[in-house]
């Protein structure tokens, strides 16, 4: 620690802090552009200036740049006095010569970080009176918008997209005052995280695409801390609604999972909540197969009936479902008609990683793997699969340019100079998958089948338990994962072979003996695997029932065809409760709309173990209900849950039946929290227009809808600044509008942003020590098998229904190298059959990068079925003889195209 | 002993091959010292000589090079010759590379021996084809006769020596930005601390020094310190090549005792003015130094000095701006030059300099306003301290400007008052 004197004030501040940091951090207004509380200082915006004096008797001081200068001991600051704030203002006045008067019509608008800067700067009158320098505008692709005349040149785009997050398609362009940020032609940024320029951009240059579509300021938004669906990780996020559809999801700071940075999956995948798609009421069958709407009452009572008429009743889970609606189901139907709805699979694999987790091995958090010196990834295509978690590896390599930064005396805010220093240096990381990995680029890629990822697995645990190892590259894993002071071991159900997590376990069973900091990180296929996996072991039933009800699940995603058929043809009556149509909805008898994650609140238990509460950022339309409400009524009917009224009862009878799972409770304050006597407002204090929504109506304004589950409100009354983090509705602070504003609620700077943010990790019950699994992985070396492709976009059920994300997701293919092609007898331009038959054809393309025997397929609604099935043995793959190629098949591959 | 060390080979167009520079006693110091002598007892010379740096900031270069850490073994060490002369009105450190070539090499690696680097990079101006192919000649003959290279005269020290043609832009010359374009990314300066010496090309430990600095070296390991003390006549030590451009009868570069007084540089050396010419003010170590008048003539070339007087040494090579001149003008074109030059990394420079050249150009075109005088005041001072900016750039670039509106800002009011420029016949042409 050190004592600082700023403005005649004494503080105590971290020495290992700038000055910036240590300023921000007690709360000073001090504008800045280029420096980011996660990529650190630059230099270049010369925005945050201070004027630092060298002792008592100094009274000129020099203007120094906050960003850059380290906290020293006894250090005299002046933020305020005139000579820091003259610079400040002559250098806000020269950033904003060339920005256009274009706010009106900005989307970023209402909460540009410029905007607040030059305001907190006090540059108001414009005497430049010259031409503005204008640049063109590149096509980037679906998600974001490019309006580089708004650029003021502060780095971060680059730094965020190249060193960050390491893409190598957005490059700074030529010099002086013509810096040009962009790609060197048009087309889609290849960045899986490229959305964050959106947030990362202090102005209005990359702008979010499907907010444009139908854009509004942020100040008209009615927003909610939610957790995002779209892969297992629970990246926490600000949903943002206006008459009643979903505008844009935003990050929001969780200090221990996503801390400022989201995937565009979860970004921008939020728009099926506006689907044409949506159940927007309940419905019957009638006797000619045609569904009618009927009213909410009428459909309970039918249902009521129909249950106490069923001989027999089996409810089947979700894994994308909130925690509440399972449990809910499973309260309705009993323990033992109740299944997790996971495909046999994904549900082998969870219940090994709910093994580890009530074990003694321990699970990191996203902000621990960012510790981790040494990472093996076996079988899991983290981008793709847990696409988060692939940013905070592509940190954890970097542990090793941090290390030399301290031997250096470097302080780690410094990044470009930690950058310099350590060049290429990063920590060892090994990626054992079927094929190209996306961060093969920064560690040391090995191409195997899913059975020789697992037979390396148990060969690493082997060399770890301290049998010599002859093959290279098993030595330098074991070797570095010995070595390292915090070993990483990645694994999960993106490869859909259980064989390679029990591996992993394994290893980190062995690992763990040495080394009590070993990680293991087991990610699965849906943001609450873990709840469904955890109230049945049993993923599906092999019979059929007088009454099956489905929570939020298309089975046909996890169970194939014939034996989905088989059962559907045993049901008499199939109960649907769904927010969007799908291919189970359409042959069920009944349906119940459900509301989606940006209408409901629930607890997600995402791949660690860490129960978080979302929250809903509007009242859904009409009878539309959150799934859990729907099945709380229902069992209402049959005298369950009786006295069980609000969220919070339920949430209370899951803890008091399920221990393990009581944390949940404390996951978020309940609905009685009030900050201030009040409840937390979704709408921003100066939310415009709600009195005008409906005056094409009445003049009269309706009563807001009220929230009895959650303390938030649908209103702007109420407060959001003084609100624990982690139930903010948006992040907004005065003279700070846009999320910039973060650092005002945190403790420190990326430190964790007051009470309640970062959820609550359950098992953590960890006195069993996990004995070593048995392992059987496949001998048959000479058979072809299958693996799942994930694809980040377009392998996710619901983001897929996207009109952004689909327009990236793969057409159906079979990538395969060309011994593997002959042996299938089939040839690029040709194509396969999954199953024998009963899955779309399969377009072949050959890529000789891929282990023998191995035949990669992109998980996609039509194809994610089948490559659960057993993948080894003959049979699987059949050549399609009746596929006619486009026309231009010959030149599915580039690469092809020259040979 | 000769009093022009630098020079000494030099004469007529053709360079001094091998042959001619061992003759007249080159190598002599490398052969004397490698494997002979220990790299901290040549450090010590460096020091005890009072060398400063020639590149334009006169940073003591033994200061410069005991900040290199000794104690690693490990890895490479770098010493890079700043080469990238472009400095407008400079044209010092070509006349070297092109008629003495091997004095540079020979400097580098008794420079390189001292600091204990394997690997010398000569990162070179683009236009300098004719000094590039000449030092490339002289490294193969150097390499041939087991000046350079591996295990050099078989003393098992290694120093490999490349040249790096720059790609062209101004920055390069700034050492950080060179390094960063040497590494072949963006030539942006990089923030100091860190120094090179700690963190330099590729992140290792790297000197860099301007070619002149590091001929200096051959002379004063050969030499030794006192002579090299000896030959300045203030209080720098050594020789200096000046040079001298504009409107005089004989313009050049000569080498010249440290503490020559100006004006012997500009009446004796080049001559006087032109006939018809007056001399009214100079910039006396390039573009980027402010403008001194014909009443500090009398004043020592000596860092020191010119500093007291309110401007820089810099690289000791004079623009002189005479009567018939109009300092706005001549401004204008420095900072048009140096906007133009600008990384386009930090904002004042980026930002800051192309505005102050857009107001000077519309006084120079009759179009200027009185508030554009107080907007060029302010931003001399917004932009012309170090510290401001990220590197010395658009500081250096707003000398020549602040001090033009010091010694001529009647003119720039004449320019606004009349609304045309009172050098120019024509309304608004020069």
């Amino acid at each position: 620690m050190a004592k600082i004197t700023v403005d005649g004030r004494t503080f105590e501040v971290d020495d290992s802090d700038n000055l910036l940091e240590a300023l921000l951090g007690l709360g000073e207004d001090l504008p800045y552009f280029c420096w980011h509380p996660e990529m650190g200082s630059l230099g270049s915006c010369r925005q945050c200036a201070v004027v630092q004096y060298m002792d008592e008797n100094d009274e000129r001081g020099r203007v120094v740049m906050s960003c850059m200068t380290p906290v020293t001991d006894g250090a005299i600051l002046s933020v305020q006095g005139e000579k820091a704030s003259d610079f400040r203002e002559s250098n806000i006045e020269n950033l904003m010569l060339n920005h256009p008067h274009d706010c009106p019509v900005c989307e970023e608008g209402g909460e540009c970080h410029l905007q607040d800067m030059t305001v907190m700067s006090g540059h108001k009158d414009r005497q430049y009176k010259y031409q503005k320098t204008t640049f063109n505008n590149q096509d980037l692709g679906p998600f974001i918008g490019h309006e580089m005349n708004r650029c003021i040149t502060c780095y971060r785009c680059v730094r965020f997209y190249g060193d960050y997050s390491g893409g190598d398609d957005l490059a700074a362009f030529g010099s002086r005052g013509r810096v040009f940020f962009g790609r060197t032609e048009d087309g889609v940024l290849e960045n899986e995280f490229a959305g964050n320029l959106v947030e990362v951009c202090p102005t209005g240059v990359f702008t979010d695409k499907t907010l444009s579509a139908h854009y509004t300021r942020k100040w008209d938004l009615q927003s909610a801390p939610a957790v995002c669906t779209g892969c297992s990780l629970g990246c926490n996020i600000t949903v943002s609604e206006r008459y009643g559809e979903v505008r844009r999801v935003h990050n929001r700071y969780n200090s221990e999972v996503n801390g400022y940075f989201l995937c565009d999956r979860g970004r921008f995948g939020a728009g099926y909540v506006n689907s044409d798609d949506r159940i927007p009421y309940c419905g019957i069958r009638d006797a000619n197969g045609v569904y009618e709407a009927t009213s909410a009452e009428d459909i309970l009572s039918h249902l009521k009936t129909l249950l106490s008429d069923a001989k027999s009743v089996v409810g089947i889970g979700s894994p994308r479902s909130s925690l509440e609606a399972n449990f809910a189901l499973q309260t309705l139907v009993g323990e033992d008609n109740f299944y997790s709805g996971l495909s046999a699979v994904e549900a082998e694999i969870a219940s090994l990683q709910l093994q580890v987790l009530n074990s003694d091995l321990k699970t990191p958090s996203l902000a621990e793997v960012e510790d981790c010196d040494a990472v093996l990834i076996l079988g899991e295509d983290t981008t793709n699969h847990a696409p988060r978690l692939a940013l905070s590896i592509r940190q954890a390599v970097r542990n090793e340019a941090k290390d030399l930064a301290k031997e250096a005396r470097i302080p780690l805010w410094q990044d470009a100079a930690v950058r310099k220093l350590a060049q290429d240096a990063k920590s060892p990381l090994f990626v054992l998958t079927s094929s190209a990995d996306r961060l093969d680029g920064i560690g040391t890629g090995i191409r195997l089948s899913s059975e020789d990822i697992a037979l390396a697995g148990i060969n690493i645990a082997n060399g770890i338990d301290g049998t010599a190892e002859d093959d290279a590259d098993i030595q330098s894993i074991v070797e570095a994962l010995t070595n390292a002071s915090k070993p990483l071991i990645v694994t999960g159900s993106s490869s859909a072979c259980p064989e390679i997590v029990k591996a992993a376990v394994n290893i980190a069973t062995a690992l763990s003996k040495r080394n009590a900091e070993t990680g293991l990180l087991i990610c699965t296929d849906e943001a609450n695997t873990l709840a469904a996996a955890r109230l049945s072991e049993k993923p599906f039933p092999t019979t059929g029932a007088d009454v099956a009800i489905v929570l939020e699940n298309d089975l046909s995603l996890r169970v194939a065809g014939a034996t989905l058929d088989d059962w559907l043809a045993q049901v008499t009556s199939l109960v649907v409760i769904d927010s969007l149509d799908n291919s189970i909805s359409s042959r069920s008898s009944l349906v119940l709309p459900a509301a989606t994650f940006a209408e409901a609140e629930g607890t997600y238990i995402n791949n660690e173990g860490r129960a978080q509460r979302s929250f809903g950022a509007f009242k859904p339309k009409g009878d539309i209900a959150p799934a859990w409400d729907w099945l709380l009524r229902i069992c209402h009917d049959q005298n369950l849950l009786t006295g069980v009224e609000q969220f919070d009862d339920l949430l209370g009878s899951i803890a008091s039946a399920n221990e393990d799972l009581a944390g949940a409770v404390d996951a978020a304050p309940n609905a009685a929290f009030r900050v201030h006597g009040q409840k937390i407002s979704r709408m921003t204090h100066r939310s415009s227009g709600r009195t005008a929504i409906v005056a094409d109506v009445s003049l009269h304004e309706p009563k807001q809808p009220e929230d009895n589950n959650s303390a938030l409100t649908y209103s702007m009354e109420g407060t959001n600044q003084d609100s624990p983090g982690g139930m903010k509705a948006y992040t907004w602070s005065p003279g700070w509008n846009s999320n910039q504003s973060i650092s005002k609620y945190q403790n420190e700077i990326s430190g964790s942003a007051g009470e309640g943010t970062r959820g609550v990790k359950l098992f953590v019950d960890s006195s069993s020590q996990l004995a070593a699994l048995e392992t059987s992985p496949g001998g048959n070396s000479s058979a072809v098998s299958v693996v799942p492709n994930w694809h980040i976009f377009g392998s996710d059920e619901l983001t897929n229904r996207c009109e952004a994300i689909h327009s990236l997701a793969p057409s159906p293919y079979a990538l395969l190298n060309s011994a593997t092609a002959s042996k299938l007898g089939v040839k690029a331009g040709d194509a396969l059959k999954l199953a024998a038959g009963e899955a779309p054809s399969l377009a072949v393309m050959l890529d000789d990068s891929i282990a023998e025997g191995c035949v990669i397929c992109p998980v996609l609604e039509e194809t994610r079925a089948y490559l659960h099935l057993p993948t080894a043995g003959d049979g699987l793959l059949v050549k399609d003889e009746s596929w006619t190629p486009p026309a231009d098949a010959e030149n599915i591959i580039s690469s092809d195209r020259s040979s | 002993m000769t009093d022009k060390p630098l020079t000494k080979n030099i004469k007529g167009d053709k360079p001094a091959d091998l042959a001619a520079y061992e003759a007249n006693g080159g190598y002599v110091a490398v052969r004397d010292t490698i494997g002979k002598k220990s790299s901290s007892d040549l450090l010590d010379i460096i020091k005890d000589s009072n060398l400063r740096g020639r590149g334009g900031a006169g940073f003591p270069t033994g200061m410069k090079w005991s900040f290199v850490p000794m104690d690693k073994t490990e890895g490479h060490k770098y010493l890079v010759c700043n080469a990238d002369e472009m400095e407008p009105g400079t044209f010092k450190d070509r006349v070297i590379m092109e008629k003495d070539p091997h004095q540079l090499v020979e400097g580098m690696i008794l420079s390189a021996y001292t600091i204990d680097a394997d690997i010398g990079y000569i990162f070179i101006r683009a236009e300098y084809h004719a000094a590039a192919r000449r030092l490339r000649e002289a490294i193969n003959a150097a390499k041939e006769k087991g000046y350079l290279g591996e295990n050099i005269l078989g003393t098992g020290y290694n120093f490999e020596l490349h040249v790096h043609s720059s790609a062209g832009r101004y920055i390069c010359g700034e050492e950080t930005a060179l390094l960063n374009s040497l590494e072949g990314k963006r030539a942006n300066p990089r923030a100091k601390p860190p120094f090179p010496q700690v963190s330099g090309l590729w992140g290792r430990p790297t000197i860099v020094n301007n070619v002149e600095t590091l001929c200096n070296i051959t002379h004063i390991v050969a030499n030794g310190a006192d002579w090299f003390k000896d030959l300045g006549l203030g209080e720098d030590s050594g020789t200096k090549l000046f040079g001298v451009s504009g409107r005089v009868k004989s313009p050049g570069c000569w080498e010249l005792p440290m503490g020559t007084p100006i004006r012997e540089i500009i009446e004796d050396h080049a001559g006087g003015m032109a006939d018809g010419y007056e001399l009214k003010g100079f910039l006396p170590g390039g573009a980027s130094t402010d403008f001194l008048l014909p009443e500090h003539l009398d004043l020592a070339m000596d860092y020191d000095v010119i500093m007291k007087a309110g401007s820089r040494m810099g690289t000791g090579t004079m623009i002189i701006l005479d009567d018939q001149v109009c300092p706005v003008a001549m401004v204008r074109n420095i900072i048009e030059f140096f906007a133009r030059e600008s990384c386009g990394f930090c904002t004042p420079c980026r930002d800051g300099l192309p505005w102050v050249h857009k107001i000077l150009d519309s006084i120079e075109n009759g179009r200027g306003e009185p508030q554009g005088m107080d907007i060029l005041n302010r931003q001399a001072a917004f932009l012309g301290a170090i510290g401001h900016t990220n590197c010395a750039l658009a500081p250096g670039a707003i000398e020549p400007l602040a001090s033009a509106m010091k010694y001529f800002g009647d003119e720039f009011n004449q320019h606004i008052e009349e609304k045309r420029c009172p050098y120019s016949n024509k309304n608004g042409a020069n």
